[in-house]
């Protein structure tokens, strides 16, 4: 038998296209007769808008329309919220697509102009008058609860869109009884997601079909189709929505936008194909961003260390209206994760959702679980320091013993397969965390700040069981569907449901399919990401498309061998109970020379000139497959980081990863998954966030100020493997690409505080820049000048040093 | 991002550059594009005129003649950044552009309108300050040289009258007995200097008998600190000398009476707090304390 | 309304006339008026890398020079990369080694690459990165395109 190919590093399939231009991204296509659209967007975080006045803007060179909300407002549904949590008071506040009478954010939409080119549109939006009453803004979800706070919306008094919690066990009992607790108030701070593709969208209606297609960078065209009809009123089956290329989400193209619903209903007045495509300035404000929880958070434990509850009061920032599936990120994706990979008896989440004047949240990489990981970790390390044992050793004494078929935890969601602390302690060999600790104890009295941080997680993805789904208020189901065709000539299509944007699919799926059947991966082609060509299904998020949507090829490649089973019977001449298969051959047992190839088949099945009674022509099958359960990656990771405690700056030095995503189909993918993921989390960690000021202005509004990790200023990622697979999944997969974004922040973080330990600094807010880490060891008395020991010479700042900035 | 429209006029030599400045006050030289562009795509800067500058011939290229290096304005800052010539006779010149903004940027991007743009958080400023450098400004009615440490007078503000441009930049060479470098805390997105400290000693042994010490980046235009270079003149250079005198880095900035410059990521008393700091980081580089 | 102004570009070995107007900037001209929509822009203010082109024998980002400045300029886009259906040693590390994801940074990433090695035959890791400080990417953790880097070093090396 040669090498499979499922677990095989192949190259990609779909890098030809990539890496010569050819590919087409939704700004790269072009209709005939189209025309271009701009946004006008208000500078005002909150303001009663008291006039518009369009007519220098549609009398200027090259405009074709201008229109306000009361245009939109007369065509359009307001923007629905897909995710309506339930017993959570959830107030589903209208969402116009052009804003009526006030605007809420900056960015919030006043008018579009469509021109014949793209800089005519721009001219034309100087051209626009707009009174604005300007209205006091908030901006921290946890004030924007208070009293007196500026309303957002008549609907949601007190700015509350939601309040949400979830308990097991006797938590306050669990608190009283403790030996230990400790605290901690977490800032997990507004993050811009930042795809190095902007949004963009072109909707094309045609009056005498009364049919809209749109180019959409989206995550899940048919989601999207779903939304576009209920907010322009045409008919599902009227609309067709494609994402071309799509150059990266990271949660931020889950969403269903305004903005292409403008496009769509500009042409739809004006019947010409219009594209719109954000500048990133543009993206910056109204493209959703994720995070933004102030946390208030405890953990009780006994006076070993063995934890016995957490608990939580989150305020999580939704901005100023509800996206598509915000509310299930702090609450579902969230707040049921309390548990990690540890055992933990007793577990309550308290979380308000909170309008205010910022751009809306959407899932960001992870999605509730950073967060729920980074609050574990940050307590895990807490109680460590309080009952005076290693950080590594706390969370020894806390993690769920391994179990390879459903383990159900207090908050009340069955763990599906785990092996933690099989990942753990491959992680401390591959980190060299003994000898790590020996050193630092030496460095530190040289003046050194070197730390180390572990984090251990568990996250639920795999999204989801649709009964689940629905239970939990999600407005669709979570299943997934994969059509396979296998023509005449042997050669292969496969359509699914999903719609990869860089996660390479069309590679793994392939495999999949050659693997199940045994032709060659090059005689595949995946095809995803067109409503009416691909059968219907959910998306790509929530590390969901191999876990569901895989799952769902390889059951329809097994449908297709049983059928090819019973043709090669039929052309063998023998019972189908004789018919052996083995590496795309079918033959009868003990003679495989005389064997029909999955070839031959196809061929036969496409013909039909000869087909077994009651057999079908064609050879072609679909799953539609709904996952019995959730899966529950896992792993543990390492980081070790410098300090330079002259001027505060870190220094990523070496990150160790290990996570257990089940079998991997193509280690090679699996290893960039977490490369991409941990370097994503130390932008948290280190770099990223968005700053807003009183008024509501985002000061970090371009990629100037806003800073994502650049690859001068990360270290290699080293990453490693254990394979526990999922019982119920028919792959055993459970998914990969967010873990290193769920694990790295919490890590990095700990390593960062871990070296500043000897210097009395306690609490630092993400991201952790040099002047944050400056001024705490300056207030804890450790500054310059007050540190005894020996030189430290020059610190490790990657971004300083004679003469480069690198 | 869109720029607004303007009017273009590509200037073929520097007498019709100056003469097209002189009918048109409000139009903006264009060479490498780095600094007016993006002003110009955010339609910060709409002018409407451009008049690029980029294809005059004679504005580009370096040449040492004795113990100076004359660049042209039009030069890149890779072609400084990777210039043999530059390398053996100032070292810091060459280090200092190979680390400005990106590679693509410095295939561009070009010293004299880096400098003509007088951002406070660029490199150059503060370098050529510390390294003693010259201008040479061409105007109506004819060439006059400025240094560097005059040229820039605020924050995007310049001693070029509005029909003056910048035709050479003249650095002095680095003599056998002296040490130069720059050390700069950058801004990690926008790769602009936060803080930055340029120093040239010149030493006899482990003395140092004269020192140049620049700071910039906090500062509104590039300081001179002529105290602690005085407190490093005549002193043998140790770590605890050179600490001791990067401490009257603060009195110099009072003495020079800009306010220092503070934001979103970097505060004004952070950075007076890290400038010693990063002056300390250059000298100790410049005389070899420190590893690279 | 400012008058356009012709310009010749020779883009990918080929010589293209236009009228543009000045404001146009040279990655608006290869996308719109040219059609090589291979380059991309990822940000308004030079610090993405999404654009960048090879002009007159060094990488520029596109999207900080306007059309007019590349008159008589030799420019060379991701699409003139490949010669005959043969993919340079850069674009062939890139597949091999996983060196992209979602692909949109990936032409300036590999016209900066190219460049990186044109300069050092023979880079370090750090080198490399050094060489991508302009040039971002949020798929990758760069990890991989560092790999691509050095493996198309070894292979010219080699070759």
């Amino acid at each position: 038998m040669t090498t499979r190919i499922f677990g095989s590093g192949i190259r990609r399939r779909e890098d030809p296209r990539l890496i010569t231009g050819q590919a087409a991204y939704t700004d790269d296509i072009k209709l005939t007769g189209m025309v271009h659209a701009a946004i006008l967007r208000s500078p005002h975080a909150h303001a009663r808008i008291t006039g518009i006045d369009t007519a220098a803007a549609q009398s200027a060179p090259g405009v074709l329309a201008v229109y306000t909300g009361a245009d939109t407002a007369a065509v359009l549904n307001p923007i629905p919220c897909a995710w309506a949590i339930p017993d959570s008071d959830l107030k589903a506040v209208a969402y116009p697509a052009i804003a009526l009478d006030v605007v809420r954010y900056v960015g919030d939409a006043v008018a579009v102009v469509v021109a014949e080119n793209r800089y005519q549109a721009e001219d034309a939006l100087e051209l626009i008058e707009v009174g604005y009453q300007p209205l006091p803004a908030i901006i921290n979800p946890e004030d924007a609860l208070g009293d007196g706070a500026p309303q957002l919306h008549e609907d949601a008094p007190g700015n509350q869109a939601f309040h949400w919690v979830a308990a097991g066990g006797d938590t306050d009992a669990a608190f009283a009884e403790a030996a230990v607790t400790v605290s901690e108030t977490i800032r997990q701070q507004k993050l811009i997601p930042t795809p190095m593709e902007t949004r963009s969208a072109i909707a094309s209606y045609s009056s005498a079909m009364g049919e809209l297609t749109i180019w959409n960078t989206t995550q899940n065209p048919h989601i999207a189709r779903f939304v576009t009809c209920l907010v322009t009123g045409i008919g599902e089956h009227k609309i067709r929505v494609i994402a071309p290329e799509v150059g990266g989400g990271f949660g931020a193209k889950i969403a269903v936008y305004p903005w292409e619903m403008i496009a769509a209903f500009c042409s739809m007045q004006l019947g010409v194909p219009v594209k719109w495509t954000e500048t990133r300035t543009e993206n910056y404000i109204a493209t959703t961003h994720g995070r933004d929880h102030v946390e208030y958070v405890e953990m009780a434990a006994n006076a070993d260390g063995k934890v016995t509850a957490v608990r939580s009061v989150v305020y999580a920032g939704m901005g100023a209206y509800l996206s598509t599936a915000a509310p299930g990120i702090p609450t579902i994706l969230h707040g049921l994760m309390y548990s990690g990979p540890y055992d933990i008896a007793h577990i309550k989440a308290d979380v308000y959702g909170v309008f205010t004047n910022s751009t809306p949240v959407e899932a960001y990489r992870g999605a509730g679980r950073p967060e729920a990981t980074f609050l574990l970790e940050r307590l895990m390390d807490k109680v460590a320091d309080a009952v005076g044992i290693d950080t590594v050793e706390v969370r020894r004494r806390n993690l769920i013993e391994p179990f390879d078929n459903n383990r159900d935890v207090a908050i009340g969601i069955t763990y599906d397969s785990g092996n933690y602390s099989a990942a753990l302690d491959q992680l401390l060999g591959h980190i060299g965390y003994d000898g790590f600790r020996h050193d630092q104890g030496h460095e530190r009295e040289h003046g050194t700040f070197r730390g180390i941080g572990v984090a251990c997680y568990c996250e639920i993805c795999g999204l989801g069981p649709s009964q689940v789904a629905g239970a939990v208020g999600f407005g669709g189901g979570l299943w997934e569907s994969a059509t396979v065709r296998i023509y005449a000539t042997g050669k292969v299509n496969v359509f699914i449901g999903t719609s990869p944007h860089g996660q390479g699919e069309e590679t793994t799926f392939a495999q999949i399919v050659a693997d199940e059947i045994g032709v060659d991966v090059d005689d595949v082609e995946v095809i995803h990401g067109d409503t009416d060509i691909t059968p219907m299904g959910w998306g790509t998020y929530g590390s969901r498309t191999t876990v569901v949507g895989g799952a769902a090829v390889a059951l329809t490649m097994r449908k297709l061998r049983d059928k090819a089973k019973v043709i090669a019977a039929h052309l063998l001449e023998a019972d189908e109970a004789d018919i052996e298969y083995a590496d795309g051959q079918f033959f009868v047992r003990g003679a495989p020379d005389r064997a029909q190839s999955i070839q031959d088949v196809a061929l036969q099945a496409n013909v039909a000139w000869n087909l077994p009674a009651g057999i079908e022509p064609g050879m072609e099958a679909s799953t539609y497959y709904d996952p019995p359960n959730f899966s529950y990656p896992f792993g543990a990771h390492a980081a070790i980081v410098s300090v330079d405690p002259d001027n505060g700056h870190i220094t990523l030095d070496r990150y160790v990863a290990v996570d257990d995503c089940g079998p991997q189909i193509n280690p090679m993918i699996v290893e960039g998954q977490v490369h991409g993921g941990v370097v994503q989390g130390a932008g948290q960690a280190l770099w990223e966030g968005a700053v807003y000021d009183d008024n509501g202005q985002l000061l970090t509004g371009s990629m100037m100020d806003y800073a994502i990790p650049r690859a001068n200023l990360v270290p290699d990622i080293e990453v490693h493997s254990t394979v526990t697979p999922s019982p119920h999944n028919p792959l055993g997969v459970k998914g990969i690409g967010e873990t290193g974004t769920i694990a790295s922040t919490a890590a990095i973080y700990s390593a960062v505080m871990d070296a500043l330990k000897p210097l009395g600094v306690t609490q630092l807010d993400m991201p952790l820049t040099p002047e944050r880490v400056w001024r705490a060891i300056q207030e804890s008395g450790h500054g310059n000048g007050h540190r005894h020991g020996h030189g430290h010479g020059h610190g490790n700042g990657h971004d300083h040093g004679h003469g480069h900035n690198h | 991002m869109f720029a607004a429209e303007f009017e273009y006029r590509k200037a073929g030599s520097i007498a019709e550059a100056v003469q097209l400045l002189t009918d048109n006050p409000e139009a903006r030289l264009l060479a490498g594009g780095h600094s007016l562009i993006p002003l110009m795509r955010f339609r910060l800067a709409r002018p409407e005129l451009v008049i690029d500058i980029g294809g005059i011939a004679g504005m580009r290229g370096i040449s040492v003649s004795g113990d100076t290096i004359n660049i042209g304005a039009l030069t890149t800052h890779a072609e400084i950044a990777g210039s043999a010539e530059v390398q053996q006779a100032n070292g810091l010149l060459a280090e200092a552009a190979s680390g400005i903004g990106d590679p693509a940027v410095r295939n561009r991007g070009t010293i004299g309108g880096n400098l003509a743009h007088a951002d406070p958080s660029s490199d150059w400023g503060t370098v050529l300050t510390a390294l003693g450098a010259t201008v040479s400004v061409q105007g109506p009615t004819g060439s006059r040289t400025i240094d560097v440490g005059s040229l820039i007078e605020d924050a995007f503000v310049t001693a070029l009258a509005e029909n003056e441009l910048i035709t050479t930049v003249s650095v002095p060479t680095l003599a056998a007995n002296q040490r130069a470098e720059y050390a700069k805390m950058a801004h990690p997105a926008s790769f602009y200097s936060v803080v930055g400290g340029a120093v040239v000693v010149t030493m006899d042994g482990n003395r140092c008998t004269a020192a140049s010490v620049a700071v910039g980046g906090l500062t509104p235009r590039p300081v001179k600190a002529s105290l602690v270079e005085a407190a490093l003149s005549g002193t043998t250079l140790t770590q605890d000398s050179i600490a001791d005198a990067t401490a009257r880095l603060s009195e110099d900035l009072a003495a020079a009476g800009v306010d220092i410059i503070g934001d979103l990521y970097a505060s004004a008393n952070y950075r007076a707090g890290v400038a010693p700091i990063e002056v300390k980081h250059a000298l100790m580089h410049a005389i070899g304390l420190a590893h690279h | 309304m400012p008058n356009k102004v012709p310009i010749t570009i020779t883009v990918n070995g080929r010589a293209r006339s236009a009228e543009v107007e000045p404001r146009t900037l040279l990655v608006h001209f290869l996308r719109e008026s040219l059609n090589l929509t291979g380059t991309k822009i990822g940000c308004d203010t030079s610090q993405c890398g999404a654009c960048v082109v090879k002009m007159d024998g060094v990488t520029v980002k596109s999207c900080t020079a306007f059309a007019v400045q590349a008159d008589g300029a030799d420019v060379t886009t991701i699409e003139g990369l490949a010669q005959d259906g043969n993919l340079t040693a850069v674009q062939e590390a890139f597949w091999n080694n996983h060196g992209l994801q979602c692909g949109y940074c990936t032409a300036g990433m590999i016209m900066t690459v190219t460049e990186i090695l044109e300069r050092n035959a023979n880079p370090s890791a750090e080198e490399v990165r050094a060489g991508l400080e302009g040039n971002m990417c949020r798929c990758t953790g760069y990890a991989n395109i560092v790999k691509a880097a050095l493996a198309a070093a070894a292979v010219q090396q080699g070759g």
